[in-house]
């Protein structure tokens, strides 16, 4: 097993210093001159010491064996190594979680370099600035830093033919990358690891160009699963699989009821627990609680299973919190209450009052509290040294937040922490917040060892950062033609601005820009209304984050009026849409929404799914358009309803996310999306009694099954556009289109998620 | 504390733990063989699936003190060098997401398709839905266990 370690002296990317870097504990080889890429670039200079065999963190690579890249003497930026063998080594600074961002980036690299596929050597890299952004949130890697990767990959490249040129004396133009080869006009050709030496003595270019996408060998196909091997033969390492000499195991108890705070501990039962090897207070979190560990009674054992025995012997009172009598009931009815009266506007154009129409439709929907549920439960291992440093390893969306955020609960500088990126287990966004890890930091502070901290499932079902529960009214007054003259939205949940800042009483303007302000559909009287509604734990992103209940709402209202008008809901749909147009006004910034494309999703899924043919009886086929996350999405879903069952027969998904680097992976995050949407809309959401969380385990958090997953055909737009993202954008659409299948097999409409039929 | 004697991979182990302890934690933080996942700990997920003795068990429900002398094969040991069917039909599919339930998918699978070889697509569906993927890899697992049965699993 091999990992990164970065050490030497780093220099900002603006050029202005071009010395030779000090490298500390580089024992052989030459050491030559880094030089940076142009300004303004995401790469700064860094050098690579050799990969060290105790760090148990990193990454297996394949089952081969693996060079050190303390051998890569060729390192035009921190992405790209490439030893005198010809191995090449590519740093993945984002971090894996299932989208598969360790084959889509460094086939980015190699393509752009002209490396061979097969002999590329993936890294992971550690959280740290020089690597650019790392937050792998977002639905971001492809959409925002593909240029990054392909310049990466570039300045190999043109580094590589001048290289070619030197050696044998001639000019670039003599010189054309092959694979893993630079060709000479003459035939002769000079491999990789032929050119290292010299390459690493030149300058690297300001400007490198791209390769046209005609020479692009692995963008735009089915990449190859770079740790498949890894996950199938149990050898990949996930964050609660790292083991460290030493290490001891903690478990939390944390209060119960959010913002609950320690009264009195008793720890005799806990320390009679076989293997228990101490109890530790932890620090009560203050208000916010943003990143912080939340606090509680850590109990120290030998190993996870006596700590967590420890942990429910623990005998601990907490002061009465102010969030003590909080219910999801209550919650919703409060939330209920304030969509039905007025809000504060953050649209509003034409007068919605008084456009009377023919038919008025008012709905009012509802989404739950949702937890991210990642089959890996949050888990990190830290080591706090005597010498003030502190190693952490964990599986982190966000490994620069959780650097920053370790060193600011130790009170040491950032450089003192590392922060060792495994597998993630699943994310979801939930391991994009660091509180775990500072736990871990915490206790190995307090206890003077390397500790990991392991989640209970029930720890995570009942500590989440959680999809806020939400309510939204919905009114439309419809004209003759069927189609609406008004549109009313108004909108509450508690936002995740509530996690971060005190006194949040309701979404902002914002919060509704996902999907409900910037609706698409051409209305002549719409006002949108955010309503006061208050957090009562901690909320935070979940995969495609608002859009969950704005695509939910939005769409499934769309239906519904479309069958209140007798009309054909996909035509109804794109007919709301309305002409090919760019949204400019009601997109600010870019992204913008293109109606064409939105409607070129729409139509395409429509049309694999065969819309219209006829169903068998107590079918029904609804249909969903959603943009978020620079791209677009549409699912048609074939339902039934028998006996009060709902069955998902066949799901059809277009998605248009621009110029498609991995197919194999953009199939696979929709196939997931669906799975995700689907377990939203027919299974659980989080509850909660006089303030405490009840759900606990995957028996009241009900994961859609392998029996109950459709058909899912996957269809990706042709389009050279720029990337948009992947790992989102699949979610909204599904449970709105599953919503209006329903509704024309019943003839009844669907305004709850998790959806309960009567 | 008491002492167990087991057998995983065809090795011996001999390990002090206290008789309530999982296998799933005897496994992991014993042996230090971690391929076996934790994520429920109560037997909803199968994430933690092993082969005792031949057949498929839940190691997270599964105390040592029954299993004093049992014979158990975890992913590390369903073949020697990742090379089962299951496993290179799963790398042919490109079954894994994030891959945190895959070893528990795979060996949950190999103990039913011994008595089972050639499953249907329904018999799949039965056999395999009590195991959870919460990325949502369902499809490419069925599509997997048929390929696999197509070539001998
Ligand atoms: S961890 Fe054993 S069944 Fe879930
Ligand atoms: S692949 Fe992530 S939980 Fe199954």
């Amino acid at each position: 097993m091999y990992g990164l370690e970065i050490a030497g002296v780093i220099q900002p990317a603006d050029g202005s210093t071009q010395e030779p870097l000090t490298v500390l504990n580089v024992s052989r080889r030459r050491f030559l001159k880094q030089t940076a890429l142009g300004a303004g670039s995401v790469f700064v200079l860094g050098v690579f010491s050799g990969c060290r065999a105790d760090n148990l963190a990193a990454w297996p690579d394949r089952a081969e064996p693996m060079g050190s890249l303390e051998d890569a003497g060729f390192r035009p930026n921190v992405f790209v190594g490439l030893n005198d063998a010809g191995d090449v080594f590519i740093v993945c600074s984002r971090s894996e979680m299932g989208q598969g961002i360790r084959s889509s980036v460094p086939a980015i690299i190699a393509d752009e370099m002209g490396a061979d596929w097969d002999r590329c050597h993936i890294l992971q890299a550690t959280g740290h600035p020089r690597f650019g952004n790392q937050n792998t949130d977002g639905s971001r890697s492809i959409r925002n830093h593909f240029d990054d990767w392909r310049r990466a990959g570039a300045t190999a490249r043109e580094m590589l033919l001048a290289a070619a040129a030197q050696q044998w004396e001639t000019d670039t133009e003599s010189c054309s990358m092959g694979v893993h080869e630079v060709t000479h006009a003459d035939g002769r050709t000079l491999g990789f690891g032929e050119l290292a030496v010299t390459a690493a003595t030149l300058s690297a270019p300001n400007a490198p160009t791209f390769r046209p996408r005609s020479e692009w060998r692995y963008i735009g196909t089915d990449i190859d699963g770079r740790d498949n091997k890894a996950f199938v033969t149990g050898s990949a390492t996930f964050g609660i699989d790292v083991q460290v000499e030493g290490m001891r195991h903690a478990a939390i108890m944390r209060s119960p009821v959010f913002g609950g705070k320690v009264a009195s501990v008793d720890d005799t039962a806990a320390r009679a627990v076989p293997g228990v090897l101490d109890v530790v207070r932890l620090n009560d979190h203050s208000m916010p609680p943003a990143f912080q560990a939340l606090g509680g009674v850590a109990v120290i054992a030998e190993n996870t299973w006596a700590a967590f025995k420890g942990r429910d012997a623990l005998q601990v009172t907490w002061e009465r919190s102010p969030h003590q009598d909080w219910s999801t009931e209550a919650q919703r009815a409060a939330m209920d209450a304030a969509v039905q009266a007025a809000g504060t506007p953050v649209r509003n154009e034409g007068d919605v009052e008084a456009a009377a129409g023919q038919q008025v439709v008012e709905a009012t929907y509802h989404v739950a509290m949702l937890p991210h549920a990642s089959m890996e439960p949050p888990t990190a291992t830290a080591w706090v040294r005597p010498d003030g440093t502190c190693e952490v390893w964990a599986p982190s969306q966000a490994p620069q937040t959780a650097r920053g955020s370790v060193a600011g609960a130790l009170g040491v500088d950032p450089e003192a922490v590392t922060v060792h990126v495994t597998f993630l287990g699943g994310g979801f966004g939930r391991k994009s917040k660091p509180d775990y890890c500072i736990e871990a930091a915490l206790l190995s502070k307090a206890v003077g060892a390397p500790v990991k901290v392991t989640w209970s499932r029930e720890d995570d079902l009942r500590h989440d950062y959680y999809h806020p529960p939400s309510a939204q009214y919905m009114r439309a007054a419809l004209g003759e033609d069927g189609k609406p003259l008004s549109w009313l939205h108004r909108s509450s949940f508690p936002p995740i601005g509530s996690t971060f800042a005190n006194g949040v009483s309701g979404p902002g303007a914002g919060d509704l820009r996902s999907g409900v302000s910037n609706m698409p559909y051409v209305i002549p009287n719409v006002r949108v209304e955010t309503s006061e509604a208050f957090a009562h734990q901690r909320i935070g992103w979940l995969r495609s984050v608002y859009n969950i209940h704005h695509g939910f709402s939005v769409n499934a209202f769309v239906a519904e009026l479309a069958h209140a008008a007798g009309a054909d809901a996909r035509d109804y749909l794109l007919d709301l849409i309305g002409p090919d147009r760019e949204l400019n006004d009601l997109f600010p910034r870019p992204p913008v929404l293109d109606t064409a494309r939105l409607k070129g999703v729409i139509r395409r899924a429509a049309d694999e799914a065969g819309w219209g043919r006829t169903l068998p009886e107590g079918h029904g086929m609804g249909i969903a358009g959603h943009f978020s996350f620079s791209s677009y999405v549409a699912h048609v879903v074939d339902a039934s309803v028998e006996d009060g069952a709902i069955k998902v027969h066949r799901v059809d998904c277009a998605v248009d996310c621009g110029t498609a680097v991995n197919l194999d992976r953009i199939r696979s995050q929709m196939e997931g999306a669906t799975v995700f949407g689907l377990t939203i809309a027919l299974k659980d959401g989080i509850e909660a009694v006089d303030g405490r969380v009840t759900t606990g385990n995957f028996d009241t958090y009900r994961l859609l099954s392998l029996a109950e997953t459709p058909d899912t055909h996957v269809h990706i737009m042709d389009s050279e556009l720029p990337s948009g993202g992947v790992g989102e954008p699949g979610v909204p659409p599904l449970a709105p289109a599953l919503a209006g299948a329903i509704l024309q097999a019943t003839g009844r409409p669907v305004r709850s998620l998790p959806i309960r039929l009567a | 504390m008491p002492t167990y004697t087991l057998t995983v991979n065809g090795q011996a182990h001999t390990v002090e733990a206290e008789p309530d302890m999982p296998l799933l934690w005897v496994l992991r933080d014993l042996i230090g063989l971690t391929g076996t996942k934790y994520a429920c700990g109560s037997a909803y997920c199968g994430a933690c699936a092993v082969h005792v003795n031949g057949s498929a068990q839940r190691s997270c429900v599964a105390a040592i003190s029954a299993l004093d002398g049992a014979d158990v094969t975890t992913i590390e040991g369903l073949s020697e060098d990742g090379t089962h069917p299951l496993q290179l039909a799963w790398n042919e599919v490109n079954v894994p997401q994030c891959g945190f339930c895959q070893a528990g998918q795979i060996m949950h699978a190999a103990a039913w398709m011994k008595d089972n070889p050639n499953p249907t697509a329904e018999e799949v569906d039965q056999n395999q839905s009590s195991n959870l993927c919460r990325c949502g890899t369902y499809q490419r697992i069925r599509e997997a266990i048929l390929l696999a049965a197509e070539k001998g699993a």
